[in-house]
């Protein structure tokens, strides 16, 4: 009873909030609903019995993401009504899409069924919750047969994070900055020169 | 209607991910909401998969969705770094100006 009634007050608001991103005038406006979004699909993931993926998601997606989309937002100065002019021309064939996807998604949804024991034999059976947590359960698979893919999801963020920098850093022509290499790299001939004078000759 | 099942996660992930699709279709111009929209889609494909991780008691689908919040992370990082950028070189992020490479 109480499942259910949190079950459906976490999945309005999500739906709610989903709907306000993409239909609110602000941007952000927008980025706070997407916050509100995850945080109640973090509820849904604990109905679920995921409590590690809740909270990754809130630390990761509310935290990190939508902290980065409301940096972007708030350091571009961009008039944004101009760019809801289009909103009325594209919402008849938007709006159709939309519900035919819906509408398909939803067939699959309610004609779905466990045809046969499937519950009964998974690849990597859930613990049962008084011999191991949800964080230990993820661990020691995470660590031990998905070692791999971990990595190479750390290879992914190592390269995201080197592409933001790339593209986002620009090299200043007009700021003096001590350049270490120059520095280091400057020989005793490169800064004077010896030069014998005769007596009473000068430098010519 | 009181006994919530494997179907009510899926309906909820099926509106959400319809809704990632309505937005990307009705902000044609705004790259932002474009973005928050296929954020959306990848939180509608992680109900998904814990849903059905949970119901058919599989830990596969959690494992997985770490890594799509993996990929997600970085898309974003990556997608603003270029919004950026083109914000700074052509002093407008509507999406419908952005065809330098066509041919």
């Amino acid at each position: 009873m109480i499942y259910a009634l949190c079950f459906y007050l976490f999945a309005t608001i999500t739906v709610f909030s989903a709907i306000m991103v993409i239909s609110s005038r602000n941007p952000v406006h927008s980025v706070l609903y997407l916050i509100l979004a995850f945080f109640n699909s973090a509820g849904l993931f604990i109905l679920l019995g995921a409590e590690f993926i809740a909270m990754i998601l809130v630390i990761v997606y509310v935290g990190a993401v939508a902290v980065l989309f409301m940096f972007v937002v708030m350091m571009l100065d961009i008039d944004y009504s101009e760019l809801r002019k289009g909103f009325q021309k594209y919402l008849p064939i938007g709006g159709l899409i939309g519900l035919i996807l819906l509408a398909e998604l939803l067939l699959v949804g309610f004609g779905w069924g466990l045809s046969g024991p499937v519950t009964t034999d998974p690849a990597t059976a859930i613990p049962a919750l008084s011999e191991m947590s949800n964080t230990e359960a993820i661990g020691s698979l995470l660590y031990t047969k998905y070692a791999f893919l971990f990595q190479m999801a750390g290879l992914i963020l190592l390269v995201a994070m080197i592409g933001a920098i790339v593209l986002t850093h620009r090299a200043r022509p007009d700021v003096k900055k001590q350049n270490i290499n120059d520095q280091v790299m400057r020989r005793r001939g490169d800064a004077y020169d010896i030069v014998k004078v005769k007596p009473g000759q000068g430098l010519g | 209607m009181m006994e919530i099942g494997l179907a009510h996660y899926l309906t909820v992930a099926a509106i959400l991910f319809s809704i990632g699709i309505f937005g990307i279709f009705m902000n044609r111009k705004n790259v932002i909401v474009i973005l928050m929209s296929v954020e959306l889609i990848l939180l509608a494909v992680n109900i998904n998969f814990v849903a059905f991780s949970s119901y058919l008691n599989d830990m596969g689908g959690q494992i997985f969705t770490m890594f799509i919040l993996t990929v997600a992370a970085g898309e974003a990082a990556i997608g603003l770094a270029i919004l950026v950028i083109y914000y700074r070189n052509r002093g407008t992020i509507a999406v419908e100006d952005i065809h330098l490479m066509k041919g």
